[in-house]
């Protein structure tokens, strides 16, 4: 299991150290720093072996975490709870800074103390955390018998994400479905690939322990349900309205409230969710999937110092709705020494520093299409290699999920309190923006 | 919040101001130290000497401070374990305090503290915690007596303390169940074969049901337990399978790698006409995919893990080609793995698509992958014969970017396709040569020379080409010197009028000016060729080569089963055994997978993989007892424990010899057999367990009824030589003596990969001159996975030297991969020659002649067998029966022994009847150094 756990600075300077096992000693700290840290080359893997001691290590911001063992440990794990450590530190005390965790390495110690046990990860949630682990230690002395044996049964309990007795006056929630599309074009306009991972974030603001049942236009379930009653197999068009009517899911994955069981045998996705923000389910899909924008680059090169880039992009889905943040980024070569650019929409401006002509438009219409066109100078060198050409990348933000995947239903039940589903005020918001998104040119 | 404060250096005198701040009667200035204390231990300072004055602010009812004080403790305690006594009395109150979190907190602090005078005091409240009423406490407790074990093992066995851990897999509690299962399975590491974690059907549903309720970690423990069981027959494998499915839906990556792992060991059991079997692979697919969403560092050890998933099971990811290729943002670690998967991938249905990415990635900018990008054009060449053809032209259009590193691969990799697709592609030779100037690193120009050796005939120039790389041969690497030697000769072969001179030129600089043993030997071997016979040198340079294999970069299949059983470890990272980077006992035990139901494709192998001792290589320590369990030992397991040989002398060692010898004849296991005052160390006596017994009966009843009609005993094959040490190669065999000629009998198992041809055996010199009487017979080619049994004769006439200890033969085996070397014992009865039966009167002479140092006696204990018996059956093994004689109701037999140099030895065996439980043989062994030129 994990041996010892580090934070260090940009310098290398140990923030945190804590050792769980014997075997790791305070010269690991120094191996990683100057092996890993000071190393002269790019790092080349996350996982390191010094002197038959594995480090693995995440970066956030310029702050380094390291985990040390000299065992064959799981690695998924590590990192797993690399990253959960992470989510922690910013659950309690914001960004994840130097001038932060020395402001707090006190609760560090104290959460490292809990959620690692002889180098055992343990109840990570920060739900259940933030109950106990609160930086004021006198008080948490005034605990009754019965609010401790509450905590603990919490944190040991099958739902130990969510705390009882949660009251609010009005129940409401929100779901957000982001997604992110990925693309790689070719130069022809052929997809290379293309995929969605979506992310369905809810926000709950509910009493008690409420059970909730999630849906989704999951091809899977209409199937089925098709095939149970309704004949008429065109009548279900109020679920979309947009045309498609169900998706092919790929794959998803749930967060641990989720019964995995029930979803495997019946695909009904039910859960008492913990209280506040948590991303319920990520998924991601392959097929049928909507290209907000078309990148149709056009590069020439005219002799060896001129190069001629005209490049339009075409958005398409309904006319009615605008996507936003809409940036093009057309690479340049190193040995650029001046460029024009006309544009019809937007602003365009190339960055010396970036090595790149960058387009911003802020809003953009469906169906519609807009051009740039650029001269760029180039110096003459007698590099014999030729310029590798990066694709063009592009950013943006559409008011809809490139999936096509539609909420169904969430409902509410808590048998306890006596609120229904219909007093559940619910919100619905589909964000899709561009993940990779790429035309090679 | 300003605490950063505390990390700001100060000046000196610090600890004198620490000291009196700690000391201080304000709570809270009390506590600012302790803080500052920390933050100075974490940055590296020796704050040790504040030992006492930090443990008495332990007393507190502030539970941060308390726990800063515990921090403190547990870094400092193992420096100072008399002072950290003081903090005995307070961890004691703490485990009774009221709230359980401080229970919990006491418990898990005191196990974190390596002070041996503490552990005994954390035994009782440990006790205590384990049965608490929370199950917080409870939980803690579980880890506790991990943490205990390792500082004290023993300690942790005689408090049942690990009864009171399994008891805790049925607690209600699943973080309760998946803690405890932590805790075992890591405690059970160190005892491989202990059945701890004694896992059955029982406590395998225990488990799957805790499963479902635990947290994401505890979840990970429980699945990576489960792997480690062996379900009873396909149906059951199949139920555990259902139940972990779900899994693979976690949002925790290391959860869904674990229950992958589960299903492909598992998975491994199902018969594959299963329609569930078929359904389960279509389930693995999409989560392995999702994996390759995760953040870097995570689809990094996913990568890693899919390479292995891949060259096990193909069919799952076959479709899925498109996943994994490269993104321009992508981490190096992550696009190099990339890469290495979608040559594993690519097939003729998809090799279109996969080439035009290569050629993408060929003009990327990090070297490395470039270098790679290149190198798997190749390889797709050679897979996929259809792509061949435009796998070259891509490589020939990568020639002319004239980027160095590129032309360099390129040329690599042409050599192999060259290999592959002999006189097809000649064509481009001409463009390669174009480049002879740009070429820098050795692996590119022995590879540029090897073409044009191999092609001479077709290139005009070849010769100037040659001769421009002979002017700097001195600071060439070996590499381009052997290469630029070899296709000198061919050329010389093809062209000999034009290039004697360039040949002479090579060859003395390779036998003359080289210090190289390599090079001048195959300088030499050229050399003489030549001179002697220039047609049969044609033969043996010009020869055709065998094919190259389609796949490169394979892992070798036991170590990919084993692999497999770490999937989402750091063994599967790093792609190596666990033994091969982690110390001591802890996780060498060599994971399998459960073999196939219903076929014997697995079972075939009893390879490497099986676990503890007992697969020790016999060239480890040579005990007299391995003598004896070849001889008589029939059922038992080979022998465990080594007795060291103490062989004081060459004559002692002679001595040693028969003590060794023929107590192994007579006895019956390793472990058993008195020893008398016989200086030449000996088996301890049996235990009279009746198995033993049986395995003894073989030799003195079963034999004297039968008989044995080739007469002695022949010993079941042991591995001689492991697969791992020998590139594939696993020999296992024995000795026989079979109508008086010597045989070693091998079987030959090739666990690699390619074709294993050309094999020859040597001997050392040996005690008794054992050498091969003939070439060792493997006519077939062995292909991989075959088994070959082969019987060498052997005869003693070789050259003779003394060995350490008497029995030990040493031997080399060569095939076309490479030497590899064991050794291995012989019995000394194979030594024992059909014509031992010594002449009554010249016994009686001799025996009175034998001088009192010569004599050794043993004990041999519990054998039933009356004296007749027991002659009939030495007899087999040629030890005769000169007389025998009756004296106070004790049978006497006297015996005589000859070996294959001459040397004779006689022996007297009194064995008393009477006593069926403890029959005593008592043989008076007797080593006579007479008739030694006979």
């Amino acid at each position: 299991m994990i041996g010892g756990l580090f934070i260090y600075n940009h310098k290398g300077e140990v923030l945190i150290s804590r050792v769980y096992r014997d075997d790791i000693g305070r010269n690991a700290v120094d191996a990683f720093r100057v092996n890993v840290i000071h190393a002269r080359q790019q790092v080349r893997s996350p996982v390191t072996n010094i002197a038959r001691t594995s480090f693995f290590h995440v970066k956030r911001s310029n702050i380094w975490l390291a985990a040390v063992t000299k065992q064959n440990v799981n690695a998924a794990m590590v990192f797993e709870f690399l990253y959960k450590m992470c989510d922690v530190m910013t659950a309690y005390f914001g960004k994840i800074s130097e001038e932060n965790i020395k402001n707090n390495f006190v609760l560090i110690y104290e959460l490292l103390d809990e959620i690692l046990d002889f180098g055992y990860p343990q109840n990570s949630e920060t739900g259940a955390l933030k109950t106990f682990i609160t930086q004021q230690g006198i008080k948490s002395q005034h605990h009754t018998k019965e609010e401790q044996s509450q905590i603990t049964s919490q944190v040991t309990g099958q739902i130990g994400w969510r705390r009882e007795g949660i009251k609010y006056r009005r129940n409401e929630l929100f779901l957000d479905v982001l997604e992110s599309v990925n693309l790689l074009m070719s130069p022809q306009g052929q997809v290379l690939s293309a995929h969605v991972s979506g992310r369905v974030v809810m926000k709950s603001y509910l009493s008690g322990m409420p059970e909730c049942k999630f849906g989704m236009n999951d091809k899977i379930v209409i199937d089925k349900q098709g095939k149970g009653g309704t004949t008429d197999d065109s009548g279900k068009s109020e679920l979309g309205g947009s045309g498609k009517q169900s998706i092919a899911i790929d794959d998803c994955t749930f967060h641990q409230c989720v019964r995995l069981s029930k979803f495997d045998s019946e695909r009904s996705i039910s859960f008492i969710p913990p209280d506040g923000e948590y991303e319920l389910m990520r998924y991601r899909t392959t097929k049928d999937i909507i290209l907000p924008f078309r990148v149709i680059p056009l590069v020439r090169e005219v002799g060896r110092t001129k190069l001629e880039v005209k490049v339009v992009i075409k958005s398409n889905f309904k006319p009615s709705l605008l996507a936003q943040k809409i940036e093009v980024r057309i690479p340049t070569p190193l040995n650029t020494s001046g460029v024009q650019v006309i544009c019809m929409k937007g602003k365009a401006k190339y960055k010396a520093s970036e090595n790149a002509i960058v387009w911003k438009i802020k809003r953009m219409a469906g169906m519609k299409e807009s051009q740039i066109s650029a001269e760029i100078e180039l110096l003459p060198t007698n590099d014999k290699k030729k310029w590798a050409r990066p694709p063009i990348s592009m950013n943006f933000e559409v008011p809809f999920a490139p999936s096509g995947l539609k909420v169904r239903y969430l409902k509410v039940f808590e048998p306890k309190l006596n609120y229904s589903d219909h007093d559940v005020i619910k919100w619905v918001r589909y964000i899709g923006r561009s993940g990779i998104y790429e035309t090679r040119c | 919040m300003t605490d950063s404060k505390y990390f700001t250096t100060t000046k000196k005198g610090e600890i004198f101001e620490l000291k009196a701040e700690l000391n201080s009667d304000k709570k809270e200035k009390k506590k600012e130290a302790v803080k500052k204390v920390i933050a100075s231990m974490t940055v590296g300072k020796d704050v040790s000497a504040l030992f006492p004055d930090v443990v008495n602010c332990m007393q507190t009812d502030n539970l941060e401070l308390k726990k800063l004080v515990y921090l403190y403790l547990m870094n400092y305690a193992k420096s100072q374990p008399d002072m950290a006594i003081m903090a005995v009395n307070t961890f004691v109150k703490d485990c009774e305090d009221l709230n359980p979190l401080i229970r919990a907190l006491a418990v898990r602090t005191m196990g974190c503290i390596r002070v041996d005078k503490i552990t005994e005091y954390l035994c009782e409240p440990l006790r205590k915690c384990l049965k608490d009423e929370d199950p917080y406490v409870r939980k803690t407790a579980a880890v506790c007596v991990a943490k205990l074990h390792d500082i004290n093992a023993q300690l942790v066995e005689d408090q049942g303390f690990l009864d009171t851990l399994k008891d805790l897999i049925s607690d209600s509690n699943p973080m309760v169940v998946a803690n405890a299962v932590a805790a075992l399975s890591e405690i059970a590491e160190s005892h491989p074969n202990s059945n701890l974690l004694d896992l059955n059907p029982q406590t395998i549903n225990k488990l799957l049901t805790a499963l479902n309720e635990c947290t994401e970690w505890g979840q990970i423990f429980i699945l990576d337990c489960l792997a480690s069981y062996l379900p009873r027959d396909d149906r059951e494998s199949q139920s555990i399978c259902e139940r972990v499915t779900p899994r693979l839906s976690h949002a925790n990556s290391a959860v869904v790698l674990s229950a992958v792992k589960v299903l492909m060991k598992f998975m491994e059991m199902l018969p594959k006409d299963l329609d569930y079997y078929g359904t389960l692979l279509k389930k693995l697919a999409p989560p392995l995919v999702t994996l390759l969403s995760a953040e870097p560092e995570l689809q990094y050890v996913a990568l890693r893990n899919i390479n292995l998933i891949v060259q096990k099971r193909p069919e799952i990811l076959k479709h899925e080609m498109k996943v994994f290729f490269v993104k321009y943002n992508d981490p190096i670690y992550v696009k190099l793995e990339k890469l290495d998967i979608m040559i594993r991938l690519a097939s003729q249905a998809n090799i279109a698509q996969v080439l035009a990415e290569l050629k993408e990635y060929a003009t990327e900018v990090d070297v490395d992958f470039v270098r790679k990008a290149v190198r798997a054009i190749g390889r797709c060449a050679i897979k996929v014969e259809q792509s061949a053809e435009r796998c070259v032209s891509t490589l020939l259009d990568l020639i002319q970017t004239k980027v160095n590193y590129v032309v360099q691969e390129a040329i690599v990799v042409i050599k192999d396709i060259f290999r592959k697709y002999p006189n097809k592609y000649e064509s481009v030779i001409a463009t390669l040569c174009e480049n002879l100037d740009s070429l820098d690193e050795p692996e590119a120009r022995a590879a540029m020379i090897w073409i044009v050796g191999e092609y001479a005939e077709r290139i005009d120039n070849a010769d100037e080409l040659l001769e421009s790389f002979l002017e700097g041969f001195h600071d060439e690497s070996t590499q381009v010197q052997l290469q630029l030697l070899t296709a000198i000769v061919k050329l010389f072969l093809k062209k000999p009028t034009e290039t004697q001179e360039l040949v002479q030129q090579v060859l003395s600089l390779a036998t003359q000016d080289s210090d190289n043993p390599d090079l001048r030997d195959r300088g030499y071997i050229y050399w003489r060729l030549l001179s002697t016979d220039p047609v049969a040198a044609k033969e043996v340079v010009l020869a055709e080569k065998p094919l190259i294999s389609e796949e490169t970069d394979l892992i070798e299949p036991t170590l990919l089963e084993e692999l497999i059983c770490h999937i989402g470890t750091l063994a599967s990272v790093y792609h190596k055994p666990p033994s091969a980077f982690v110390e001591g006992s802890r996780g060498v035990q060599h994971k399998r997978l459960p073999p196939r139901a219903g076929s014997g494709e697995s079972t075939e192998s009893p390879d490497v993989g099986q676990s503890g001792p007992s697969e020790a290589p016999p060239a480890v320590i040579p005990s007299q007892g391995d003598l004896l369990g070849d001889l008589l030992n029939l059922d038992l397991a080979p022998p465990t424990a080594t007795v060291p040989s103490v062989q004081p002398s060459m004559q002692m060692g002679a001595m040693d010899l028969l003590g060794g010898g023929l107590d192994s004849l007579v006895c019956s296991s390793p472990m058993g057999a008195g020893l008398g005052a016989a200086p030449a160390a000996m088996p301890a006596s049996l235990g009279g367990a009746p198995a033993v017994g049986g395995g003894l009966g073989d030799l003195f009843d079963l034999g004297g009824g039968v008989g044995m009609p080739t007469g002695s005993y022949v010993a079941p094959k042991t591995v001689w030589l492991l697969a791992m040490k020998a590139k594939g190669l696993e020999i296992s065999g024995t000795f026989a003596r079979r109508g008086g000629i010597i045989q070693m009998d091998l079987s030959l198992t090739n666990k690699a990969m390619s074709v294993m041809t050309d094999f020859a055996i040597q001997f050392n010199r040996n005690s008794f001159g054992l050498a091969p009487a003939g070439p060792l017979q493997v006519l077939t080619p062995l292909s991989p996975n075959q088994t070959i049994d082969v019987s060498l004769p052997l005869s003693t006439s070789g050259p003779v030297m003394k060995m350490e200890p008497l029995n030990n033969l040493q031997v080399a085996v060569k095939n076309n991969i490479d030497v590899f070397y064991f050794s291995c014992q012989y019995p000394l009865s194979l030594l024992f020659v059909e014509d031992g039966k010594m002449d009554r009167q010249v016994f009686l002479a001799t025996w009175k002649d034998i001088p009192n140092d010569n004599e050794a006696q043993f004990q041999i204990k519990d054998i039933h067998l009356n004296s007749d018996v027991a002659s009939n059956k030495l007899q087999g093994s040629n030890i005769f029966t000169i007389a025998k004689r009756t004296v106070e109701g004790q049978d006497m037999l006297y015996q005589s022994v000859k070996l294959t140099n001459g040397i004779w030895v006689l022996a007297e065996m009194r064995i008393q009847t009477g006593n069926p439980n403890y029959t005593c043989t008592e043989p008076r062994i007797v080593y006579a150094n007479l008739l030694h030129s006979q």
